[in-house]
């Protein structure tokens, strides 16, 4: 099986998560688009990396899944604080640096 | 120290030049400098104590003024003791302005023509300080009118006593400035202030000249003193720029003079209070045109082209002064009329020369005196009529206000030159002199002559004209708004004094400084003594010529305004009469040569301003703004858009990274 579908497959998914981030107002469902780019950045790394031969690509993915890892705790608790103050989740009412 | 000075040789009539200065500072002379500063600290206590001196601050302005008059007598005294060469004298009060190679020091220059305007000055002055006292009686601010007063003898003297150009523009500027205060005194009234405003800028107009002779003189001599100026040698510098100079003083002496074509100020300025009329208007600063023509003798002397102008502006003046004169029945503005014609005399006296400029200055004395008295006889009339100055609502006056009657009769037939009064003293020299051949023409003897002698004859009539109608003739008194009869009165003793002194002035003043050419003598260190021709008709037949036409002016004022009636409302008259009426058209004159160009200048200059200077650094500006309002456009506050712009941005550079690569 050619190593091709796997990065059609990623470059999908990552459209897919780009997609879900610009045109999504919730801010749980906009994080998971974060996470499913993410994750295709991660599919194409070892994908690449069986491409190549070369153990880099899988180290780097791992990297990637604990800055993730991080990035959901903090970025899950930004919305909570949001969602504390303003009521909503909608990404459209954070928008204090315009007015 | 007595050695002449160059010009007096190659001016053609000089015989014996004016002296030297020479500089003095003991004595009676290190007291001078307190002429300017008592009034001019009396004026600045009375401005800063305010209302708190209202009480005795006109007690304090008279004192000031009486001060100063006797410091100038005591000086005049210590000059006389000194020989007639010895007589002109440079008091040095301290170093002025000391900018490189330039130095000017501030002093004074005391001499006989200076003193005389010093004594002329105070002593005028304070009679009428006093007669104000009286006058301001019931006005709330009698305190700051004293004040300006001051303000105003302090500048006065300024004027005459500096020895410099410059010292004397500061003191031109200052009377300038006090004219302005007390013509616009009841500023409240809008006609009033509107005509202090006219007075300042058509005075402001002179001043341009006496600045560009200044920027001249500095050019030419290196120096605006008395000394370096008037002690050049003339014949070294050429005539054209001393024609300049010349014609740019005049035009300084016409603006403060009320001379043509910058006389329209005087008329509107009898707004001030009478007594401000007299001294201001009538007395003193109007004269200093005068001053400054003879005080700059070498220079008129060194171009004759502009000795003629001013002969000419004179000759006009006064002509144009009495035909104005023979129309007006407001009061006051008859006499200023009167006084534009007068001193069209001195200028015309002025700028005949050396032959003319001791007469010139004789008659600004007399008439100071015979003048004066007039308007303070005007303003105790108005004083008694209600402050009615329609004469045509006189008449008949002289059984009510007998001493008014007799001290303005003195001052009239004075100013008519009926012998031995003063104006027969002064005036009729001056018409002797514009009869003597200048430099040879016959013909501007004749016609200079002819246009003094047909002023005297027109002055006879209309003071005549004034004075039948005001105190002869039967009564045409309006009755008050409540319906009641006026009751004219004498004035109180503090108006009818000075109006006496002035009276008894008007009727000795010539015949005591004219016997034996005492006044040419005294003035001779300053005009130096000068040989003259003979004029074309011998002096007895002018004087009767003279005579003749004043009896016969006087004798149809008489027939007109004293044994028929006057009517109460003005006839419509000859299209002179009405022309006269409204000062010849001058101020249509003005307004369609002068105002109204300029408005229209400016009016331009402020839609360019609006449209193009404006319009430039608006139009960046509002572009600019433009720009950001485009822009702002992007900013939408969604983190979405931020994200897309990110993406969008991110694609574009791999795509060129992609398309470079390949």
């Amino acid at each position: 099986m050619s190593l091709d579908n796997y990065l059609v497959l990623a470059a999908i998914l990552f459209s897919i998560g780009a997609a879900t981030v610009l045109l999504r107002r919730n801010a749980i469902i906009v994080f998971m688009g974060v996470e499913l780019m993410l994750n295709a950045t991660n599919l194409l790394l070892v994908t690449f990396s069986r491409l190549h031969g070369q153990l880099d690509g899988q180290v780097l993915a791992f990297f990637v899944m604990v800055v993730a890892a991080a990035e959901v705790v903090v970025g899950l608790a930004i919305i909570v604080s949001i969602y504390r103050t303003r009521r909503s989740a909608s990404v459209d009412d954070v928008n204090l640096l315009k007015s | 120290m007595n050695t002449l000075t160059s010009w007096a040789t190659s001016a053609p009539f000089a015989d014996i030049g004016p002296a030297a200065a020479e500089p003095v500072s003991a004595g009676i002379y290190a007291v001078a400098p307190l002429l300017v500063g008592l009034p001019l600290g009396s004026a600045a206590l009375l401005l800063l104590l305010g209302r708190r001196s209202d009480r005795w601050g006109h007690w304090l302005g008279v004192l000031a003024s009486a001060a100063a008059f006797v410091v100038g007598l005591l000086t005049f005294l210590a000059m006389l003791d000194r020989d007639a060469s010895n007589r002109v004298l440079d008091v040095r009060v301290g170093d002025w302005i000391d900018a490189g190679a330039f130095h000017l020091s501030a002093g004074m220059r005391l001499d006989p023509l200076s003193m005389t305007f010093v004594l002329l000055v105070t002593f005028v002055g304070t009679l009428i300080h006093v007669y104000s006292v009286a006058y301001m009686d019931h006005d709330r601010d009698r305190r700051r009118f004293f004040a300006y007063l001051n303000l105003f003898v302090a500048a006065m003297l300024v004027l005459v006593l500096a020895d410099s150009y410059l010292l004397m523009f500061v003191g031109w500027e200052g009377v300038g400035l006090a004219s302005y205060l007390l013509i616009g005194f009841w500023n409240h009234r809008t006609p009033y202030a509107v005509a202090a405003k006219k007075a300042f800028v058509a005075n402001r107009i002179g001043d341009i000249g006496l600045i560009v002779a200044l920027g001249l003189m500095f050019a030419t001599f290196g120096g605006v003193d008395f000394t370096t100026v008037l002690g050049a040698n003339m014949s070294g510098v050429s005539e054209a720029t001393l024609t300049g100079i010349g014609l740019m003083l005049l035009l300084a002496a016409c603006g403060k003079s009320a001379q043509f074509p910058l006389q329209s100020w005087l008329g509107d300025a009898m707004a001030g209070p009478t007594p401000v009329s007299a001294l201001i208007h009538a007395a003193t600063m109007v004269t200093a045109g005068v001053y400054l023509i003879v005080r700059s003798a070498p220079v008129f002397d060194a171009a004759p082209t502009a000795q003629l102008v001013v002969v000419v502006v004179g000759a006009i003046t006064l002509l144009f002064g009495a035909i104005v004169g023979c129309a007006k029945d407001d009061i006051k503005k008859a006499l200023a009329a009167s006084t534009m014609s007068q001193i069209g005399y001195m200028v015309l006296a002025a700028g005949l020369g050396p032959v003319g400029y001791a007469f010139a200055i004789f008659h600004l004395v007399t008439h100071g005196f015979f003048k004066a008295g007039m308007f303070l006889g005007a303003g105790s009339v108005m004083h008694g009529m209600d402050d009615q100055v329609d004469m045509r609502r006189f008449g008949g006056l002289a059984r009510y206000m007998k001493i008014t009657y007799v001290t303005f009769g003195l001052g009239w037939l004075a100013i008519l030159g009926v012998p031995p009064f003063s104006g027969f003293w002064s005036k009729d020299k001056i018409i002797e002199a514009a009869f003597i051949p200048t430099d040879g023409h016959t013909w501007r003897a004749w016609l200079f002559g002819s246009v003094a002698l047909l002023g005297a004859g027109i002055t006879a009539f209309y003071m005549s004209r004034l004075f039948f109608m005001t105190f002869e003739g039967e009564r045409r008194w309006s009755t008050r708004t409540d319906g009641s009869q006026q009751h004219p009165h004498e004035a109180p003793a503090l108006m009818t004094w000075p109006m006496i002194i002035l009276a008894i002035g008007s009727a000795g003043l010539g015949l005591v400084l004219g016997l034996g050419n005492r006044f040419v003598d005294w003035l001779a260190p300053v005009t130096g003594e000068h040989e003259h021709g003979e004029p074309v008709l011998a002096p007895g037949v002018l004087v009767a010529l003279t005579l003749v036409l004043v009896v016969v002016g006087a004798v149809l004022a008489w027939r007109r305004y004293a044994i028929s009636t006057v009517p109460v409302i003005p006839p419509v008259g000859t299209a002179l009469t009405r022309a006269a009426r409204v000062d010849l058209y001058q101020d249509a004159v003005n307004d369609a040569l002068l105002v109204e160009p300029g408005q229209h200048l400016t009016r331009s200059l402020v839609y360019v301003d609006k449209t193009v200077v404006d319009g430039a650094t608006v139009g960046v500006g509002q572009t600019t703004v433009g720009l950001g309002q485009l822009l702002r456009k992007t900013q939408t506050g969604y983190v979405r858009s931020y994200a897309a712009t990110m993406l969008l941005g991110l694609v574009v550079l791999v795509a060129t990274v992609l398309v470079i690569q390949s």
